[in-house]
């Protein structure tokens, strides 16, 4: 890791069509911790973590105001390379989306696509992702197996595996277990634990225990705006909003 | 009676005459089965069936039908009208799909509805009016060939276009069935969009666009209209494409008034009439095992 | 780099390929204007064609005109007939994954799929066995059995589209299914049934391999329903055959016609489905 901020976030502004889903957001995400993103549902934490990979692009009618700098070069730049980009970031969504190939291809269809085509290499990547994964030991003999045939917390565990392949500095997870039954939470929550010394987290989460047990650094958002953010034992013991009070004591949800 | 009785009664007795009307509609295909069965049993009983299907001779003065010119006729017309429909078809629903902004879909949208609705006679005028012109004057001597204009190309280029908007909206259909989740999957591990098309959304979409293709098959064989105006209707097995042909629909539309006063050629006809029908059936068929393929894949 | 190439070529070709189907609607659509428009008058459509057995060169088309709207509209609500009850049954009456839905379903699909010209020669058939001879009644059972799995189709989806907790509401209050059927899903589906039947129409209007053997063919308006009825789509096949200008003229204008009113169903469909009807919950 390079930056001590990885992403900075500036002024960020998201409109869907008319309506204003991101206000000016302005804060900066720590090297190596797992940030949580927390807040009632509609509040723009999934928008955020979208605007940080560009995955806004994909939808019809967003305009996007402000800049986002990771490592330093602000992402929305005309001239940004917008593939190089989101390679960076791992993005693990909330259900798991399996590429219609086998449980190998999955793993190595992200390092083909960036030039690594010598099959010694690929199966050494995949071998190495699948390990961190914490699945190697239970797919080992059916890497040729469509992945489809996974059950769902293996599922999830394929697709980190996959997104760690094309080697991010940036993991970013919507609600990662919110499809999952407890078990598998635990395996995948084990894991961000483990990556947290070398990569840098970004979860948004709607549940607050799960925010409790991670989180180093936790941002709270409310309707489109960044209410507070801070050190994670700070804003669970003594958070300075009323909001933020509110939404810990369950208040609001 | 009271009321409740009444409406009771309704209930009953609608529920049953309204379940014996979709029990008509199973009862009709079979009765169509079976009445062309039926029609054409004199003429399937009294000639082989080589003599019936591989023999080319077609002279039903002297009762002898061999129909193996027009069923190549109607393959090659057929196969000429998939061969220049399914690219642009699958480009075209591909573009829609995954790279033009709204505007330009809903611009697409009616376009390719419009298309759908041309009746078939009014694509076969235009066929006679600007394709044969251009394959008689303009390609045919490019080819060093000469031909009539009313050939196996012509009939294929007008099919082609008419199969156009079934194909398209199928494979459009398909595609949106794709999850969005799964193009954002492949985007977010850097790829960029064609890749992810290439490799993720085609593959996974592969079995329904072949099956959208299917259809387009299935419909091109059973075209009568336009494909009468324009494919030349010479019983002979065409050699190249700019050879007059005779699709089986035609033959049915062009003799029927002969029909009655030749024997056994009324029965003949009908033996071609059935022939569409089991090849349209059997390409649903083929077509539901297809997708049928398809879901077994996406859930393991 | 060589991926970026890949794209741009690939977004060639397809951008091509979307123009090309552009280009050829309105191609098609030109050609029809460029010879019909100038064929096209008063005395084409108010007058039957005159001097002999329809290849006179004298009249019009109203016959063909007034015969195809007959015969399509005689087809259509009878279809209708049959094609509203199956299609509220299927929704109504069966359960969601019933095998005798699945069934009907798929024979429906069969049938969508069986080419016209097999309604025509069955339609001929049964008409034989029936004694009927070439007529207007001919022709309206044939289009009418060759439009049926489309109506039924088309409605089918548009009921499919009805809420499921719609009904659940009405079987609440103690409404039988029949009333359910009739009085709420209808209510809801009725531009989406108005539709479906105009879009059905268009269909039986345009073709021509259906009423070929069924409906006949005469220089005059159909009186009865024993008479033949000229048909458009026949019509223009019958003149451009002719070697005589002036009936080929009569084809250019009975295309143009038979177009605009094919067209104008579609967009009448699409334009009903769109705004909804008084009770419609959106």
């Amino acid at each position: 890791m390079t930056a001590n901020t990885p992403i900075e976030v500036k002024d960020l502004n998201v409109h869907y069509g008319t309506i204003h889903a991101l206000k000016n957001i302005h804060v900066s995400i720590p090297n190596c911790q797992i940030t949580a993103v927390i807040g009632p549902s509609g509040c723009g934490k999934s928008t955020l973590l979208r605007s940080f990979n560009r995955m806004l692009d994909t939808m019809d009618d967003v305009r996007v105001t402000g800049g986002v700098l990771v490592d330093g070069e602000n992402i929305f730049a005309a001239n940004a390379d917008v593939p190089r980009l989101r390679r960076k970031m791992g993005l693990l969504s909330q259900r798991p989306f399996l590429l219609p190939m086998s449980i190998y291809d999955n793993v190595a269809y992200g390092p083909r696509i960036h030039g690594i085509s010598r099959h010694s290499d690929l199966d050494c990547t995949v071998e190495k992702y699948l390990r961190m994964a914490n699945m190697w030991d239970e797919v080992k003999d059916r890497l040729r197996e469509p992945a489809a045939k996974l059950s769902i917390g293996q599922q999830q565990r394929l697709c980190l595996a996959r997104g760690l392949a094309v080697e991010p500095e940036i993991i970013l997870a919507d609600e990662p277990t919110s499809a999952l039954d407890p078990i598998s939470s635990r395996h995948i929550e084990q894991q961000f634990r483990e990556l947290r010394a070398d990569y840098t987290l970004v979860m948004v989460t709607h549940i607050l225990r799960q925010a409790r047990r991670l989180a180093d650094y936790v941002l709270f958002m409310y309707l489109g705006e960044l209410i507070e953010h801070g050190p994670a034992a700070e804003l669970f013991e003594n958070p300075r909003e009323e909001l933020t009070k509110d939404y810990i004591k369950g208040t609001i949800s | 009676m009271d009321r409740d009785s009444i409406r009771q009664g309704l209930d009953c007795w609608g529920r049953r005459g309204m379940v014996a009307t979709v029990a008509m509609c199973i009862l009709l295909l079979l009765l169509m089965a079976m009445g062309l069965l039926w029609k054409s049993w004199p003429i399937l009983s009294s000639h082989s069936l080589a003599g019936l299907f591989l023999s080319s001779v077609w002279k039903p003065h002297g009762g002898q039908f061999g129909f193996l010119a027009f069923i190549l006729g109607s393959l090659c017309i057929t196969g000429v009208a998939v061969l220049l429909a399914a690219p642009v078809s699958l480009l075209t629903s591909i573009y829609l799909s995954e790279y033009a902004g709204r505007r330009i879909r809903a611009l697409m949208s009616p376009l390719i509805d419009l298309l759908a609705g041309i009746p078939s006679v009014v694509y076969g005028v235009w066929g006679v009016l600007v394709v044969v012109p251009l394959v008689k004057d303009h390609l045919a001597p490019v080819f060093g060939r000469y031909s009539s204009g009313y050939c196996v190309l012509s009939a294929g280029v007008v099919l082609a276009i008419m199969i156009l908007p079934v194909v398209i909206h199928v494979g459009l259909d398909v595609l949106k069935s794709v999850p969005q989740g799964l193009r954002e999957a492949s985007l977010s591990l850097g790829a960029n969009r064609w890749e992810t098309v290439k490799h993720v959304v085609l593959r996974r979409a592969a079995p329904g666009l072949l099956a959208a293709n299917v259809l387009g098959v299935s419909r091109a064989f059973g075209e009568t209209m336009a494909v009468l105006m324009v494919a030349g209707n010479v019983a002979v097995t065409p050699k190249s494409a700019f050879d007059p042909a005779y699709p089986l629909p035609a033959l049915i539309a062009n003799n029927y008034g002969e029909m009655m006063s030749i024997p056994q050629y009324d029965s003949a006809l009908m033996l071609a009439a059935l022939m569409l029908f089991v090849v349209v059936l059997g390409f649903n068929l083929l077509s539901r095992w297809v997708f049928a393929r398809m879901e077994l894949r996406i859930s393991g | 780099m060589r991926k970026q190439i890949e794209e741009i070529a690939a977004k060639i070709l397809m951008i091509g390929a979307a123009v090309v189907v552009a280009g050829m609607v309105v191609l098609i659509l030109g050609t029809v204007l460029w010879r019909g428009l100038p064929a096209l008058s008063w005395e084409m459509i108010s007058q039957t064609p005159s001097g002999g057995y329809y290849l006179g060169k004298g009249g019009g088309i109203l016959n063909a005109i007034v015969g195809s709207l007959s015969v399509a509209g005689g087809a259509t609500l009878l279809s209708l007939g049959l094609a509203l009850p199956v299609a509220l049954s299927l929704n109504v009456y069966f359960k969601t994954h019933s095998r005798l839905a699945g069934c009907v379903r798929g024979s429906l699909d069969v049938l969508w799929g069986v080419p016209s010209i097999v309604y025509g020669a069955f339609g001929f058939a049964f008409m034989l066995w029936l004694g009927l001879r070439a007529s207007l009644l001919g022709g309206i059972i044939t289009v009418a059995l060759m439009i049926l799995p489309i109506m039924i189709r088309a409605m089918d989806e548009v009921i499919h589209m009805v809420p499921h907790e719609m009904l659940e509401a009405s079987d609440a209050l103690g409404a039988t299914r029949w009333e359910g059927a009739w009085k709420v899903i209808l209510r809801q589906a009725l531009p989406g049934l108005a539709s479906a039947a105009l879009i059905a129409f268009g269909r039986g209007i345009g073709d021509a391999a259906s009423v070929l053997f069924t409906a006949g063919f005469s220089d005059r308006i159909p009186m009865s329903l024993a008479d033949p009825a000229a048909t458009l789509p026949l019509a223009i096949f019958f003149q451009l055959g002719t070697p005589f200008p002036e009936v080929q003229q009569r084809g250019y204008a009975a295309a143009l016609i038979l177009t605009a009113i094919v067209l104008t169903a579609s967009a009448l469909a699409r334009l009903v489905s769109h705004r909804a009807g008084r009770f419609v919950i959106r």
